[in-house]
């Protein structure tokens, strides 16, 4: 039950019945975060998993930890106030793309930038599932939905750009169905200090079925995805036969088949105080570029929670615990006595 | 009103005559940039001193910086200063000192009849008489006649007194408003002193600044002293007011300080979520000073994060408070059903101001009493609190978080632009005289359920994340009584709002009967709610010296109404019900008690005055007769 005893995967599930579509990515997420936890050497009562509105929002019910389901969009507020409360917590906020990047899109850059210690797991389906399937704001442009029946005119959002514009400090992306990759990508997130924004592609198999499959399947997953592994080169392709490189200020597909080798392509560093190269690679994607999974940013900044706590402290410790009396008692005073004079 | 009375004379030059007064009510009307905020703060602050009763009503524009001597930068500070209990900061002032034109176009229909009038000649110029829509200049055309009119050239004179200070023109410009501030201090006999204070300390680190005002309003001072255009100096003796240690103090100050001492009382740390909003702004100023008392502050994005943070704060245990205007309550609407629905505590503190929409952002309003009752989708019952005066903000913000934490509920509590500007003398409690009520989370996994109730209050327990064997999950989405499991059952939801409205309604329990003020039975009550408290009781003082049969009662609970009201309503033929919007607590009253009542609206941007007040009851009893 609590800290002191190692902790399974077995812990973190509930006795409620899940109620996502059958085949849905969203099990498969929940199969990864339960499997995590426990490796985090938490105590699972100080867990508390924040959600708003949406399919992926349903997900604390499902994780026996506390668990707050909120409003549509405000999960980062509702989390942050949390935090900023109670920071001894490990909250992690369970959104998806209407949710963070439309309706929440506020709450979610300023979380952001100022890097409160939660971990945003945004699953994107590039549709609402739970109003039954209109285009959300990672649709593509064109998308025919229900409330689009001649094709969307909107120009989708990218979210790990959004991440990386709004001066997130950790910056991820991976998809349901790589299990391992997924679970790498998470323990990273529990690792770093301040906000961890982790887009994960998530298949809705009722509404938009196979949005990734263009990443996902066996025969095509080698030449659309690129693996961001710092300290390694951009290399990707069935055969590792193709890379990419920094030409000016531009990125690059080279093959090798053209002379080009390893050595020629960027080595990723998901590190640099600069964000401009990671934000050129968040931009990447069909149909001239792979798709990045992996780390895109990593830095160090102080957090909020430290900076609030922190100015408590500081003043208490100039002032001294406060003293009501003193409060109240400051400012012109003046004492009606007794006999009615006053001094 | 006015007894002649004959005193030596201390500190002054000359022979003069003193009239003494028992209450003056004193306007300083200026250009914003010409500091009639601070002037009326410190002739309030300096007669706090010497013991008056008084009230306060600043009024300034929405913007920041109008177009400077136009009619919409007017900025004024009404003070009324007596010698024994008042409770409204006066109707028709009997001075007004106006700066520029402009100053006097907007105020001076106020003015009561043969009332001191002071204006600046030398803004008198033919630019600023055209920025005011002045065709011919009001000193010249006789249509100050019905006034005492004292023309005074404050700029030419306080650059006169500056001549050496080495401050450059502008500088020298800015302290015009303490060579009046010296005028009104001879005028009416107060001493200098406090006000010296005060600079010294304001202007620390510029100490030729401090210098330069006190030397303007000393100035002034003694222009009154030494020329012959007054003849006469007035004095508000102290009030009696009931013996204590006294400070003056503005609702905001006072909320405030009622949030921090409900904060110690209950042993929760106090978060306020906020958004700048005027007038609900200075309650974020005043907190964020006040970390060293373990209060945190987070101004958040928006309106939707300051209370949803404060609704996750609460979820881990903090005191959670968060304080807009009636726009900003509109966005919190949704996350208030939130805290509803999933039973955390909350205080929600709406400082009503003009409207709808921006309305009137500087000017006060009730009318957001439906809105808070009601302004919400669905079945959403929540306490209602409204506080009466300045000072009783301290009262009622501890109330709003004793019924907040012991009920596990959100609580709005109302006040207005009127009370958290506005200022009063107020007798400092005795701490240890304030209710106490240490929270106690619940700890224990025995039998633990998120949603089992206190079988008094129907209080969900408060289960802390980080306590091991608590482990549950809270939202939105209708859930099963007790085990909290989500719930689309029909016969548990009609269960589970019936259940919600109980919880509130049975605060009444524990809420005081409603007390009436005169005669328990009779022809009429007049009843009010919120800041009218004053003009209603000045009113009705005043009718039943007259011989006029009325009684009062004001209403601090507005949700749950307090036990009695009915029965009291019943034993009074009439009911008049005066109010900031056009009904609302009337159109209540009639719907719940099914009692016709008469409903007094104003919806002015500005208080009641004393004497509508006094009329409309004389109105409605001559009617009777
Ligand atoms: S609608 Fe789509 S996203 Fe929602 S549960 Fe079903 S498959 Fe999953």
């Amino acid at each position: 039950m609590s800290g002191s005893t190692t902790l399974s995967k077995k812990d973190f599930q509930t006795d409620q019945e899940v109620r996502w579509c059958p085949g849905c990515g969203d099990y498969a997420i929940l199969s990864a975060v339960q499997a995590v936890f426990p490796e985090l050497g938490v105590p699972r009562e100080r867990f508390v998993v924040v959600s708003g509105i949406g399919c992926s929002s349903r997900f604390p019910y499902y994780m026996n930890t506390f668990g707050f389901h909120t409003i549509h969009g405000r999960a980062p507020a509702v989390a942050t106030g949390l935090k900023v409360a109670r920071p001894d917590l490990e909250v992690w906020i369970a959104t998806g793309d209407g949710d963070a990047l439309s309706i929440g899109g506020n709450h979610l850059i300023h979380a952001l930038r100022r890097n409160v210690g939660v971990k945003i797991l945004m699953f994107n389906n590039r549709i609402y599932g739970l109003t039954k399937g209109q285009y959300s704001p990672t649709s593509e442009a064109g998308k025919r939905t229900k409330s689009s029946p001649f094709g969307s005119v909107d120009h989708p959002f990218n979210a790990l750009s959004v991440a990386i514009g709004a001066g997130a400090t950790f910056v991820a992306r991976s998809i349901d169905v790589l299990q391992a990759h997924l679970k790498e990508t998470l323990r990273a997130a529990a690792a770093h200090r301040g906000t961890a924004f982790v887009e994960i592609y998530q298949n809705c198999n009722i509404f938009n079925d196979k949005a990734f499959a263009h990443l996902t399947e066996k025969e095509v997953r080698d030449d659309a995805l690129v693996h961001l592994e710092t300290g390694k080169p951009m290399v990707f392709g069935k055969g590792r036969d193709r890379g990419i490189r920094l030409k000016g200020t531009e990125l690059e597909v080279i093959r090798f088949a053209d002379g080009f080798g390893p050595d020629d392509c960027l080595v990723w560093d998901d590190r640099r105080s600069n964000p401009a190269i990671a934000f050129m690679v968040a931009q990447m994607g069909r149909p001239d570029f792979p798709t990045p999974i992996g780390v895109l940013r990593r830095v160090d900044k102080s957090t909020f929670e430290t900076g609030m706590v922190g100015q408590i402290e500081r003043e208490t410790e100039k002032r001294g615990v406060g003293n009501l009396q003193q409060l109240i008692h400051s400012g012109d005073l003046w004492t009606v006595h007794e006999d009615g004079t006053i001094s | 009103m006015k007894l002649p009375i004959v005193d030596s004379e201390q500190g002054s030059s000359r022979a003069v005559d003193r009239e003494r007064l028992d209450d003056v009510v004193i306007r300083f009307a200026g250009d914003s940039g010409d500091g009639m905020q601070v002037t009326g703060s410190q002739f309030t602050s300096t007669s706090a001193l010497i013991g008056n009763d008084l009230a306060t009503f600043p009024d300034f524009p929405a913007e920041i910086r109008a177009p400077a001597g136009t009619l919409p930068g007017v900025s004024a500070f009404q003070v009324r200063i007596a010698d024994y209990d008042i409770h409204t900061p006066g109707d028709a002032p009997d001075v007004l000192v106006a700066m520029n034109p402009a100053a006097l176009k907007v105020n001076l229909g106020d003015l009561r009849p043969n009332g001191i009038l002071i204006v600046n000649t030398d803004e008198f110029v033919e630019r600023n008489l055209k920025k005011a829509g002045y065709e011919r200049s009001p000193l010249e055309d006789g249509s100050l006649d019905a006034y005492r009119l004292f023309q005074v050239p404050l700029a030419t004179l306080t650059r006169r007194a500056l001549e050496d200070s080495g401050l450059d023109a502008k500088a020298v410009e800015r302290c015009k408003n303490f060579f009046a501030l010296g005028m009104a201090y001879w005028l009416f006999s107060r001493p200098i002193e406090p006000t010296l204070r005060f600079l010294a300390k304001k202007f620390g680190a510029r100490p030729e600044i401090a210098d330069a005002n006190a030397r303007a309003m000393k100035a002034g001072w003694n222009f009154c002293d030494i020329t012959e255009a007054f003849q006469t100096r007035y004095e508000v003796m102290p009030a009696k007011l009931a013996p204590g240690v006294y400070r003056n103090v503005t609702g905001s100050t006072a909320l405030a300080l009622g949030l921090v001492a409900a904060s110690r009382r209950s042993g929760l740390p106090l978060f306020q979520g906020a958004y700048p909003i005027t007038p609900a702004s200075d309650l974020l100023h005043e907190l964020a000073q006040l970390k060293s008392f373990g209060v945190t502050t987070f101004q958040a994005e928006d309106e939707i994060a300051a209370i949803c943070a404060a609704i996750g704060a609460s979820f881990g245990g903090a005191l959670a408070v968060t304080s807009t205007s009636g726009p900003g309550l509109a966005l919190k609407s949704e996350a208030l059903n939130l805290a509803v629905m999933v039973e955390l505590p909350l205080v929600v503190v709406d400082i009503q101001r003009g409207g709808p929409s921006t309305g009137l952002p500087t000017k006060t309003e009730q009318a957001d009493l439906l809105f808070a009752l009601y302004g919400r989708n669905n079945e959403s019952p929540l306490p209602v609190l409204a506080a009466a005066s300045p000072a009783d903000c301290f009262d009622l913000a501890i109330e709003a978080c004793r019924l907040a934490v012991r009920y596990m509920t959100p609580v709005i509590l109302l006040s207005d632009g009127y009370l958290a500007n506005g200022s009063e003398p107020w007798r400092l409690p005795e701490l240890d005289r304030l209710p106490d009520f240490p929270v106690e989370f619940r700890t224990s996994p025995e039998g633990f359920a998120p949603f089992l109730r206190d079988p008094e209050t129907l209080a969900r327990p408060w289960a802390l994340p980080g306590t091991a064997g608590l482990e549950h999950r809270i939202g939105g989405l209708e859930k099963q009584d007790g085990s909290g499991n989500v719930s689309y059952d029909p016969a548990n939801h009609e269960h589970m709002v019936r259940l919600r409205a109980e919880k509130i309604a049975r605060i009444a329990r524990e809420i005081p009967p409603l007390e009436v003020d005169g005669e328990p039975a009779g022809e009429l009550l007049v009843l009010g709610w919120g800041s009218t408290a004053g003009a209603i009781t000045g009113a009705v003082n005043l009718a039943r010296r007259q011989g006029l049969p009325v009684s009062r009662a004001h209403l601090r609970h507005l949700n749950p109404f307090p036990a009695n009201l009915g029965e009291v309503l019943a034993r009074f033929e009439r009911v008049l019900v005066p109010e900031m919007n056009l009904g609302q607590l009337a159109f209540l009253l009639q719907g719940r008690f099914l009692k016709p009542v008469i409903s007094f609206p104003k919806v002015q941007g500005k208080p009641f005055f004393r004497n509508e007040v006094l009329e409309k009851i004389q109105a409605v009893l001559g009617g009777s007769r």
